[in-house]
């Protein structure tokens, strides 16, 4: 037995730390640990509530706008406000370039260095290479010329002998399966997504004024639509828009997706790993007839159990009954006793660390051992994720989800099992990209065609003022971040914020163990999941960014008598 | 492995550039930096001489925008950055190494090049309870930093977090998150926003790389080249402002035309920040521009300054020639009277500038401002 530890675990938001003790080659036991915390709820408390999406917004960069978008759906819960349809589709807009964007840079930027050798790409034929390409895509950048100036170039920066980011990767290990002219693909379209990424944001920068962190507004969106004004959204602003979304679906269809097969293609074993829990959940999001339609949502609302896919359950955020946290393994008190579960409205943030005084070479995981709570859905760990919203789409009969899955599986000439795994779950990022992109264009056309036919407003504005609101209100905001179902929850008194409470997706997905023992995903998928070299723990990368973490996480490596193993060096 | 560094005129070189792109490119590199041509010759030396600069970035409390906003830099763009301009040696977010390797990443740079490595720290500093609020490799953030301070040739603090404190030290400041120029004994270039523009941040570590040293700073610590004007003097709705144009209500017919928002809680007026000027992402729009005000995320305590949609008093400094060094923190306090004291006392400030101006020149100013009360 070996006991891994891997702390930083990097190419992830935040500071995220596991633990892992291996047996006979596999894991058989897992620790997640987040290690930071800002405490924003209680920042946010005696605040005005319509300050709350710009604080709360602040939790995430990489993931910007999705918390801005769940802090002002909850406001407007707890005040009855129905946004414009141009604010819908607008919020739709930004959504959609958030997955867009963030998708194809945990792609290329924080995953694919998992399954790609760069230092294999340097001895790769270039010509073979752009024969390769060729054959996967239209993409114009597929000369022999480009990819063998692109492998000089990486070459003379080899040579610096300043390998910067690539510095002690794991290069040459055995898990490394790619030939060496799809691992020259692939470092080529690193960099061409680096350049590409900064363009699809011009969305947010459009109708938010920026990016990361554009603005949101409680009640609608602060941009104005004018055909006649050069200072308001015009025909020069949706243009520039229309042309961007034009770029990314140009984009996904012709670089990530054929990458991501050609990839998956080579490490179909992975289908058979990092499968972790049986239930999935998902908030759902994407509106087509308001928010309080879920009925017509693009991507459904709902919970599987078991992997059952004949049967969704519903979801209410609303019910005491339903979510709930728990804190036996998590750095916080409850008034009511640490074994009890709260329901975010009546949720409580009290710190109440008890781990080791730092340096410190271990947790104490026996006890508590991380700044995430652990939420559960009627008791249930349930994963939260594009995996989870592509099955809860499939199981409500989504016409589109199951297109595209049949169509992938076919092509990958794997079962629909192979879903429920590190491969599975690095394929539904990828699948939910190529359709969000397209849904993209059809939200831009219903919104051109508003400001066409003279529907402009973007705001409602009868409950602007604090004056209007009642003395006490409670709301939830619900919505899919890229990494899974967020949800933040509001309660209102005399004007000001009594109580505010976020549960992220890498909280559910990241969490340490209940009360009843119960590992959440990450822990849970880690079991089972082969590790050849302890001291280059390459596959529990995989299977932790396969889930795209949104806190910093740590990994560190025991030897059998649980010691830390302190020969990890590779000079 | 081939270890001898390449200085900046080899890695042209071995892209096919000559001599004479070279020189071109130092001019340029001048240029930017605002130098005389006499000062020329010392940046062809530097950049003949140095290896890629080698750069450690650390991460402690923060939502990593900062990193996104850099990687969104549009001149250079980053795949540059990283391939040909510096030696990112320590990233949590980019770099290929996780755990053990990634930290002799970290040991590695300080260790071989001590005193030359530049220091750019994303995020605040827990400074409560022994630092247990953010650990990473179990040590605390309190001790990473002084480790990596102590032997960097610069320090760059990235965005509000790691230059004021920014949201986790907003009132209560539940982990008394700390800026990092109150712990380091070293100067820090403060660059905030919440993020900073990504082509400002890379911008400023051009000025660093090009001069060798520290940039003009002001008070805070800041820039001036990027932070010396207020976003309200640079603003391309002020004329609304003086000409008492406003937004009373969102997407109103005033703010379909685009008129100013001061009225809306824009904290343009005691803001330093380039927002104006440059940008975001490749010069597109800016916040005022796409009709939310200004939130002033690049100033100490911005989110204790008053409620944002609640408009700013009356607020001293108002040439567009004062500094931050001159004014204070202005609390946002709704007064009726707020604008209209600013706009009369901004027209007086006003007539004083054109008269010096008139004093300082041969010829009379001729009044543009015909329309001014």
């Amino acid at each position: 037995m070996a006991r891994v530890v891997v702390d930083p675990i990097t190419r992830i938001e935040g500071h995220l730390r596991i633990e892992a003790v291996v047996e006979n080659g596999k894991i058989a036991e897992a620790y997640s640990s987040g290690t930071m915390v800002r405490g924003f709820e209680k920042i946010l408390k005696g605040r005005d509530p319509r300050d709350a999406w710009a604080l709360t917004e602040r939790a995430c960069g990489v993931c910007t706008t999705v918390h801005a978008l769940a802090s002002v759906r909850a406001v407007e819960d707890a005040l009855s406000i129905t946004v414009p349809q141009n604010a819908e589709l607008i919020r739709n807009l930004m959504f959609c370039t958030q997955y867009v964007q963030d998708h194809t840079v945990h792609f290329y930027h924080l995953h694919a260095l998992d399954w790609v050798d760069v230092v294999s790409a340097l001895s790769a034929d270039p010509a073979e290479t752009s024969r390769l390409a060729q054959s996967l895509s239209n993409w114009p950048k597929s000369s022999p010329g480009y990819f063998s100036d692109l492998q000089k170039r990486l070459k003379t920066f080899v040579d610096s002998g300043q390998l910067g980011i690539f510095a002690n990767g794991y290069w040459g290990h055995s898990a490394y399966k790619l030939p060496k002219e799809v691992n020259l693909l692939g470092v080529a379209h690193y960099l061409e997504a680096l350049e590409w990424q900064k363009e699809i944001v011009k969305i947010h920068t459009i109708f938010g004024g920026k990016n990361p962190h554009p603005n949101y507004l409680v009640g609608g969106v602060p941009c104005s639509i004018n055909l006649n004004e050069v200072n308001a959204i015009n025909s020069e602003r949706l243009n520039h828009v229309g042309k961007l979304i034009d770029n990314a679906i140009t984009f996904v269809e012709q670089v990530y997706i054929p990458d991501l097969l050609a990839i998956a293609g080579f490490y179909k074993e992975w289908a058979g790993y990092g499968g972790g829990l049986q239930n999935y959940l998902a908030y759902g999001d994407l509106p087509t007839k308001g928010f309080n339609h879920p009925e017509y949502f693009k991507f459904p609302r709902g919970a599987i159990l078991e992997r059952n896919l004949n049967e969704v359950h519903e979801v209410n955020g609303r019910n005491g009954e339903e979510i709930k946290e728990y804190i036996a393994h998590s750095w916080y008190s409850y008034k009511s006793g640490d074994g009890v579960g709260l329901h975010p409205w009546q949720g409580e943030t009290e710190f109440n660390y008890t781990g080791p005084k730092p340096p410190y070479e271990y947790l104490n995981v026996d006890g508590k051992y991380s700044w995430m709570k652990t939420p559960r859905w009627k008791e249930h760990a349930m994963e939260v994720g594009p995996l989870a919203r592509l099955l809860v789409a499939y199981a409500k009969g989504s016409t589109e989800v199951k297109d595209v899955l049949t169509e992938t599986i076919q092509k990958l000439n794997v079962p629909l099992t192979a879903l429920f795994s590190t491969l599975g779950r690095t394929a539904a990022r990828g699948l939910e990209t190529r359709l969000v992109v397209h849904w993209m264009k059809s939200f831009y056309d219903e919104l051109v065609a508003n400001a066409k036919a003279g529907n402009v407003a973007t705001f409602t504005r009868d409950k602007w003022e604090p004056s209007t609101w009642p003395s006490s209100a409670e709301g939830v905001g619900l919505t899919e971040a890229p990494r899974g179902a967020l949800a933040h929850w509001i309660r209102i008194k005399d004007g000001a914020i009594d109580n505010y409470q976020l549960v992220v997706p890498s909280t559910w997905n990241g969490s340490p163990k209940d009360a009843q023992g119960q590992r959440s995903a990450y822990e849970e998928s880690l079991i089972g999941t082969p590790v050849a070299n302890p001291e280059q723990p390459l596959e529990i990368l995989r299977t932790v960014h396969s889930f795209d973490p949104c806190i910093a996480c740590a990994v560190h490596l025991y030897d059998p008598q649980g010691r830390h193993v302190h020969d990890v060096r590779f000079y | 492995m081939n270890r001898s560094s390449l200085s900046m005129w080899q890695v042209m070189q071995a892209k096919g550039y000559s001599r004479r792109d070279f020189l071109q490119f130092c001019g340029v590199a001048a240029t930017v930096a605002g130098l005389e041509m006499s000062g020329f010759t010392r940046i062809v030396t530097a950049f003949e001489t140095k290896p890629r600069p080698p750069v450690v970035w650390l991460h402690f409390q923060e939502c990593t925008c900062c990193s996104e906003s850099f990687i969104r830099s549009s001149h250079p763009i980053v795949a540059d950055v990283l391939l040909d301009t510096l030696s990112l040696d320590y990233s949590e977010t980019l770099q290929a190494a996780a755990g053990f390797q990634a930290e002799k990443s970290l040991q590695d740079a300080m260790k071989n090049y001590p005193g030359k490595y530049i220091l750019l720290v994303e995020g605040s500093v827990p400074m409560k309870d022994d630092g247990v609020y953010c650990t990473i490799a179990g040590k605390s953030a309190e001790q990473i930093l002084k480790e990596a301070a102590r032997d960097a040739a610069a320090i760059i603090a990235w965005g509000s977090c790691a230059s004021n404190g920014c949201v986790q030290s907003a009132k209560p400041n539940p982990t008394n998150a700390t800026p990092i120029h109150k712990i380091v004994d070293k100067p820090v270039i403060n660059v905030p926003g919440c993020p900073p523009i990504a082509d400002v941040m890379t911008g400023v570590v051009a000025h660093v790389l090009v001069y060798g040293g520290i940039p003009e700073l002001d008070n805070q610590g800041r820039p001036k080249e990027f932070y010396g004007r207020r976003v309200h003097d640079t603003c391309y709705r002020r004329p609304y402002y003086d000409a008492g144009l406003f937004v009373e209500g969102w997407d109103d017919e005033a703010a379909r035309k685009g008129y100013c928002l001061y009225k809306m809680g824009c904290r343009g007026p005691v803001t330093y920040n380039a927002c104006s000027v440059t940008r975001w992402n490749g010069n597109l729009s800016y916040p005022i521009q796409s009709g939310h005000g200004c939130i002033g995320c690049s100033e100490q305590g911005f989110w204790d300054n008053g409620p944002l949609y609640q408009h700013l008093s009356v607020f001293p400094g108002f040439g567009i020639e004062t500094t931050a060094d001159k004014i204070g923190t202005v609390a946002a306090v709704a007064t009726i009277g707020g604008a209209a004291v600013h706009a009369i006392t901004s027209n007086i400030r006003k007539r004083r500038l054109r008269s010096d101006l008139a004093k300082e020149s041969a010829t009379p100013v001729k009044s543009v401002e015909g329309g001014e009360q």
